[in-house]
């Protein structure tokens, strides 16, 4: 089968495990990336990765639990099968990490130790130190090149993906790059294409993200047809090292080790965190929260963390901050943080094992991504493994994994499920490449088509670039990025409003237009980093102007996407009788809701802007329910809604 | 707090051309990184005396020094640009901030440098666990916690070339392994699986290029922004080696 070739475009954790596996069936991978693979973006997940173990299996946890959590906390909007497997698949992910040397953490006994990350209540998190993501892209780069050594992984490392190769029916035939040194163009032909290209925060200026995650390849794909599902959904971590150039991110692992948050109970306090007595800090998450704790799902935590702040909380006179504090941290615990703990004494200056963290919430995630397909198996309810339907978008032969995609997170991601869904994505469209390649459309290779073909589509390419070269408006790209990043910010983050949403649409239209006056302040044909940055912005305002249309549409709230004038009021009454019938108010309210809004948003792309489409999702295996988290009454919202799940009859009679 | 930073960049066009001096102008920001001045300079690159000139090439990544990417030689000091705080550069030269790339690799452009012959030299040394495959093979093998704390350290390393470039012995045009390559040896001969291609590893350090082209100058120790106990692993190499020297010498 290694006469058929698969480009991997993306050298992460989901294109290194899809190199990984495929090699070991035989099938060559071309692996291309903008930067070596262990520059990748997964190298900054820092907190570790979700799976039952031993352990919490004897405190009753399984399988099917993880996979409850993540839908629980990703507010449903998860697709069910490919979430179940994930979670089912969990353990051998973690066993098999393990076995290629990542560095876990140990007990005594030299097993794997765990700890415990928001939206659960088990502690499932393997880690290594504090810098989990970078452990594991090794081990995996690793094998990766070891298989390079055999012949089965050709790497292209500072190429730029400028897009798929369509034939005349529609099917994906190989993709166009740039090599980032000479600036040559050339197409490389491919029986399968994967995306592993990540997530998308640096549309948002300033995030936790890599410089390289500007989402520009889902913006490629997305431009010659490839639906893309879900983008209003961006997660916003809850603490992050606000700073000049990005916000660091401060791991959930810091809070899973038993740090706590907090602010000044008074207002406007500037005496020094230290010398704030106990009783006058507000631990608020654990005060509204009192069963996760630190350790509510992210979205909430992140709304909390910007209430208190808005509310003249905050714990700096300049900015908004809440404290992360560890300092009340055995020093077996801290060590465990090491890696993050330096982070913030090398950017901040102060040592966070004696002074509380300054922290606020940051762009960090995307849950939306290329839409994709799976094959369900009817039997078990999750995926036929070994289907080529696993992953592969609408168009035949294009493939997305990892943070580009959009099924395993729903409306919210949990901690430390992302490392897993990016491992688990890539091992499952592996899996499905034997089959893909035996029964390839038209039974026609790509080696088989002309090379003419491939040609024209290089030459389109090179017209483009050359064009943009040429580019010599007044508009500078770097002032238009950071206008978009701070439009985004400001309007389309953590709390959202209609108004401004349209506001901020009008203005992406507006930037648009400023796009096509740009200047290039470097025209040079050789490692012309700024004509590669020029390209992505433009593809950042293309999937701007989806995400901010996605939230227009969606009026409801649902995981990290908060809209405060479609949020269903929780129960407030004292009185039994009282809390029970607004208990029942509230699920006839998150009933309607449901009906109306529990459905995968498709954006498709047309040049005057998104066309927004949507789709049912796959519920099949855990039935709906409100999220209860700091509810007022949830034990009784929970109950109600029970009751109404089996008495359709009566409780529809509204 | 100054109002301006004054940085002097040392630029070159491609890889054979000559290199030359730009001095920038840029406006202070508290806790502002390299990085940031890199990016000031973007925003509007003009140079001091007020000509119009390109943005400058650099690598960049994570911007978190986790990534390796942005390695540089800063007021002659190999480090990352991104965690490089101008604060503490006015320590060692409140005038100006120096910018200079790499020397031990190929210049690229500007401060972009070619560090592929790093990722050339872990292949060198079989730098990964040969496992027998991807399927579910069950749990790896029992670990102490002691060993995964000497194992840990190994493994951030994050191939960013500080150690080469301050090594003595790490030339351009020679074939020394670097002291990142002789620490990820030991950190794979210490796996209980990684151990299967101990051999074959140490094989490779007594080769011409190997652990004897160290000069024991200690400077991979003390510019590896991970503190990555590099001398440790040298010298356990020098170990390991010696023990293969001798069970080579009486199996023969």
């Amino acid at each position: 089968m290694a006469k058929h070739r698969v480009v991997v475009i993306g050298g992460g954790l989901a294109g290194l495990s899809a190199a990984m596996k495929m090699a070991e069936l035989n099938i060559h991978t071309d692996l291309v990336s903008l930067v070596p693979a262990r520059r990748s973006h997964s190298v900054c997940a820092q907190g570790g990765i979700n799976s039952v173990n031993q352990v919490t299996r004897q405190l009753g946890d399984s399988e099917w639990n993880h996979f409850d959590d993540t839908v629980y906390g990703g507010d449903f909007l998860n697709e069910q099968p490919p979430a179940r497997d994930m979670c089912y698949w969990a353990p051998r992910i973690v066993d098999l990490l393990d076995r290629i040397g990542v560095t876990f953490n140990r007990l005594p006994e030299g097993d794997r130790d765990a700890r415990r990350f928001g939206g659960t209540l088990y502690p499932r998190t393997a880690f290594a130190g504090a810098t989990t993501g970078q452990q594991m892209l090794y081990g995996l780069d690793e094998q990766v090149r070891r298989w390079e050594v055999a012949g089965l992984v050709t790497r292209y490392d500072f190429y730029d993906f400028l897009g798929p190769i369509l034939d005349d029916k529609g099917n994906c035939r190989g993709v166009t790059v740039q090599d980032l040194y000479s600036m040559k163009i050339r197409a490389l032909p491919a029986d399968a294409v994967m995306l592993a290209t990540g997530g998308l925060g640096v549309i948002f200026g300033k995030s936790t993200n890599s410089t390289i995650c500007t989402g520009a390849a889902t913006a490629r794909a997305y431009k010659v047809g490839v639906k893309y599902a879900n983008p209003e959904f961006i997660q916003v971590h809850p603490t992050a090292i606000p700073g000049t150039d990005k916000h660091r991110l401060m791991s959930e692992s810091a809070r899973g080790e038993g740090g706590r948050v907090w602010v000044p109970r008074k207002k406007g306090d500037t005496r020094p965190p230290e010398s704030i007595p106990e009783q006058e800090r507000w631990y608020f998450l654990e005060e509204k929260y009192p069963t996760y704790g630190n350790l509510v799902p992210r979205d909430i935590a992140t709304r909390e963390i910007f209430w208190v702040c808005r509310e003249g909380y905050s714990a700096s006179p300049v900015n908004y901050a809440a404290y992360l504090d560890l300092t009340h941290l055995s020093a077996e615990r801290i060590e465990k943080l090491e890696g993050i703990l330096e982070i913030y004494e090398k950017f901040v200056g102060t040592d966070p094992r004696k002074t509380p963290m300054l922290i606020f919430p940051a762009v960090h995630y995307s849950m939306g991504g290329l839409w994709c397909d799976y094959q369900k198996d009817t039997q078990t309810g999750g995926l036929v493994i070994g289907s080529p339907r696993n992953q592969v978008t609408n168009i035949p032969g294009l493939y997305a994994i990892g943070e580009g995609d959009y099924q395993y997170h729903g409306a919210n991601r949990l901690g430390a499920n992302s490392l897993l869904s990016c491992i688990f994505a890539g091992l499952v469209a592996a899996e499905g490449m034997p089959q893909w390649l035996k029964h390839l459309p038209g039974n026609t290779d790509a080696a088989s088509l002309p090379q003419t073909f491939f040609d024209s589509e290089a030459r389109r390419h090179q017209q483009a670039y050359e064009q943009l070269l040429r580019a010599s408006g007044k508009v500078n790209p770097f002032a238009l990025h950071m206008e978009l990043g701070t439009e985004m910010t400001k309007y389309c983050t953590v709390v959202r409003h209609n108004n401004e949403l349209q506001t901020l649409i009008d203005e992406i239209g507006d930037m648009t237009e400023r796009y096509k006056q740009v200047g290039l302040p470097d025209t040079g044909n050789w490692t012309n980093q700024t004509v590669r940055f020029v390209r992505e912005l433009g593809d950042m305002l293309v999937l701007a102007r989806a995400i901010a249309q996605g939230a227009l549409q969606r009026d409801e709230c649902r995981g990290a996407h908060y809209k405060p004038q479609f949020a269903l009021p929780g129960p407030t009454a004292d009185d039994p009788a009282e809390l029970h019938r607004q208990a029942q108010e509230y699920c006839k309210a998150f009933r309607a809701q449901t009906a109306q809004w529990l459905k995968t948003t498709i954006a498709e792309y047309t040049p005057e802007g998104p066309k927004v489409s949507y789709k049912p999702i796959d519920t099949s295996l855990i039935p709906p329910r409100p999220r209860t988290y700091g509810l007022k009454g949830a034990a009784i919202i929970e109950r109600v809604w029970r009751e109404m799940q089996t008495k359709p009859a009566v409780a529809s009679a509204e | 707090m100054p109002e301006y930073v004054t940085v002097r960049v040392k630029r070159q066009d491609g890889l054979d051309s000559p290199s030359y001096w730009e001095t920038f102008r840029i406006a202070y920001q508290p806790r502002m990184n390299v990085t940031t001045c890199l990016q000031q300079i973007a925003l509007n690159p003009v140079t001091l005396e007020g000509r119009k000139t390109t943005p400058v090439a650099y690598d960049a990544a994570c911007l978190e020094e986790v990534c390796g990417s942005c390695t540089m030689n800063i007021n002659g000091s190999v480090r990352q640009a991104c965690s490089t705080l101008v604060e503490a550069l006015r320590k060692e030269n409140p005038n100006e901030i120096t910018l200079e790339p790499m020397t031990k690799y190929p210049v690229m452009r500007d401060l972009a440098v070619d560090r592929s012959r790093m990722f050339r030299d872990l292949k060198r040394i079989k730098a990964w666990i040969p496992v027998d495959g991807y399927y579910d093979l069950g749990p790896g093998p029992r670990i102490s916690p002691k060993l995964q704390h000497q194992l840990y350290p190994y493994s951030r390393c994050m191939t960013c070339g500080c150690c080469t470039e301050a090594c003595p012995q790490y030339t351009k045009d020679n074939r020394f392994i670097g002291a990142f390559a002789i620490s990820l040896t030991v950190l794979f001969n210490s796996h209980p699986t990684g151990a299967v291609l101990k051999e074959d590893r140490l094989k490779e350090l007594m080769e011409p290029g190997g652990i004897s082209e160290c000069g024991q100058a200690q400077n991979c120790l003390r510019v590896c922004p991970k503190s990555v106990p590099n001398v440790t692993g040298i010298a356990q190499g020098y170990r390991q080696v010696t023990a293969q020297w001798f069970k080579n010498l009486f199996s023969r």
